[in-house]
């Protein structure tokens, strides 16, 4: 398609580009790039030591505290991640099938008003709510609905996933309801003047047309929470620290940023391995019932 | 689908709860964060104005917040006006690469900033490394934006105006502008929004000065100081929801102008 446009429109398209594309380069490819060098390097006090080595490396594989934290990282974000896109697809289904169409934008702009206000306000709020004496456990106690507070709410994993479940609520709401209203609703008369159940309407049509908004919204959520700082520092207590806050330790308070880089350069290969596995491997399993 | 609908309402509970409780404790006449509340006050408002520390942490909030908006809105201009107007090679993997800070995890944006200002530059970190780092990451929000506006802008308008012998700037200006303007305010009021709540690259970024949010952050570790949070904290919550109103009022007239149908959302 090169040959006829026309070689002005090229280059007005890079000249417009450029500016975005260039603050981009400088400001997220040449520090990542910066990082990846750093790791190879090594803390001699309060100098680097510029000769290339894989001891951070070694040692952020061999010491169990970090394996630890990195696969605990991606549980608790595959948790995260597969209890907010299951509470936030039946939402994405009832607006875009069962709100009337001008009031559709209402709904999401309700949905994504409490995601813009003070975040670490809210996070903090969630360890009052889940907290021993919180506002959870005094309401259940009220109603007798239980006798002594529960103490597995806050300080571990469940908080971490119930409040990062709550943060990011919208990212997985909105491309799930993007590609659902892109549906073709004929699509799902047909099925059923052909004879299929709602369900399997639902199971056939709906749901395999629905996959790119789901697998977007699984990669939205996924990847953001697996570096996550906020959440675990303020409701994980010892078991939910994540390697997020190992990172900001290494580099803020024991100054030895190559190892911090390292850390950083393994979340990230993580992070491209499980979403490269996700996007392929939902994409086939949607494919496969042909 | 009744049972949906009920759904749906207990989702939203869900996700109100947490800012449904913050007036509540500013407004609780007790130093402790808990149920049973104490009786009404408005001595936690009154603390905000006696906090010296927390003024200069949201002036210069709002200085990062302001640059970061007007910063990230022009170049996200750029970009949606190549994305809707020229075809150039590489288009797609181009506008992909800048829309990458979506998804990274912030802290890595703000610990390879770091590296390259602190550890390479042997820069001073400053209210200007922050803004670089919030300019990064409202970007992709403000060419999400801008990118509807820019599309829904129908293309003969413009060439109307330069057959009849207007120049290209002032085609752009008389009449592209005026037609995208409303997804520009909206662009410019979200990144103001999200430089403002933004904690963990100002956390890696700010020198000596804090912002809000990290200032927000050291106070958290204090009990006696989180009623006086409560009551900044409802404040924002309640500007938050004007400036995301107003937003929401622009997005909409800037469909109705372009004649387009509302489908729905910021993103």
């Amino acid at each position: 398609m090169a040959f006829w446009q026309s070689r002005s429109e090229t280059t007005k398209g890079y000249a417009t580009v450029a500016p975005p594309l260039l603050y981009a380069f400088f400001l997220l490819a040449v520090p990542l790039g910066a990082v990846l060098v750093l790791s190879f390097w090594s803390q001699e006090f309060q100098t680097i030591d510029r000769t290339f080595t894989l001891a951070n490396y070694r040692e952020a594989l061999s010491d169990p505290l970090y394996r630890l934290l990195l696969w605990r990282s991606v549980k608790i974000a595959g948790a995260t991640t597969i209890v907010t896109v299951l509470l936030a697809f039946p939402i994405a289904y009832f607006v875009s099938f069962h709100v009337p169409p001008h009031k559709k934008s209402l709904w999401i702009f309700l949905i994504t008003i409490p995601f813009w206000t003070s975040y670490l306000i809210r996070v903090f709020l969630w360890k009052v709510i889940l907290g021993y004496g919180g506002v959870l456990n005094s309401a259940l106690m009220g109603l007798g609905v239980i006798d002594e507070p529960m103490t597995f709410l806050l300080y571990n994993a469940n908080s971490v996933v119930i409040t990062l479940a709550h943060a990011f609520a919208p990212f997985a709401i909105l491309p799930i309801f993007v590609s659902l209203e892109k549906i073709d609703r004929s699509l799902l008369e047909a099925s059923r003047d052909l004879g299929e159940s709602t369900a399997m309407t639902f199971l056939r049509v709906t749901l395999p047309l629905a996959a790119p908004g789901v697998i977007a919204a699984i990669l939205i959520v996924f990847i953001p929470t697996v570096g996550d700082y906020v959440t675990p520092r303020l409701v994980g207590g010892p078991d939910g620290t994540m390697i997020a806050n190992m990172i900001q330790v290494q580099f803020l308070q024991l100054s030895n940023a190559p190892l911090g880089s390292a850390l950083a350069v393994l979340a990230m290969l993580t992070v491209t391995v499980v979403a490269l596995i996700v996007s392929l491997g939902i994409g086939r399993l949607v494919r496969a019932p042909k | 689908m009744r049972g949906l609908k009920l759904y749906a309402i207990g989702y939203l509970i869900f996700l109100y709860a947490p800012i449904a409780l913050l007036p509540l404790f500013a407004f609780n006449d007790g130093t402790v964060i808990a149920f049973p509340l104490q009786g009404f006050t408005w001595k936690w408002f009154a603390g905000l104005a006696t906090t010296p520390a927390l003024h200069d942490a949201v002036i210069n909030s709002l200085l990062i917040a302001v640059t970061s908006a007007i910063l990230a809105t022009l170049l996200g201009i750029c970009a949606a006006r190549a994305n809707a107007r020229y075809r150039f090679p590489f288009k797609t993997g181009i506008l992909g690469f800048i829309m990458v800070p979506l998804v990274l995890p912030e802290i890595i944006v703000g610990v390879s900033l770091l590296v390259v200002i602190a550890n390479i530059f042997s820069m001073r970190l400053s209210l200007w490394t922050v803004v670089l780092g919030h300019t990064l990451i409202c970007m992709p929000f403000a060419i999400a934006i801008l990118n509807s506006a820019f599309d829904n802008l129908d293309a003969s308008l413009e060439e109307a105006a330069v057959d009849l012998g207007e120049t290209p700037w002032n085609t752009f200006r008389l009449v592209t502008l005026p037609l995208v303007m409303p997804g520009i305010v909206s662009s410019l009021l979200i990144s103001f929004t999200i430089s403002l709540d933004e904690f963990i690259i100002a956390f890696f970024l700010t020198g000596a000065e804090p912002t809000m949010p990290v200032y927000i952050w050291a106070q958290l570790r204090f009990p006696q100081s989180l009623p006086i949070i409560m009551a900044l904290g409802t404040i924002l919550v309640a500007l938050s929801i004007v400036l995301l109103t107003v937003a929401e009022i622009f997005r909409r007239r800037g469909l109705a102008r372009a004649g387009v149908r509302d489908t729905g959302g910021f993103l």
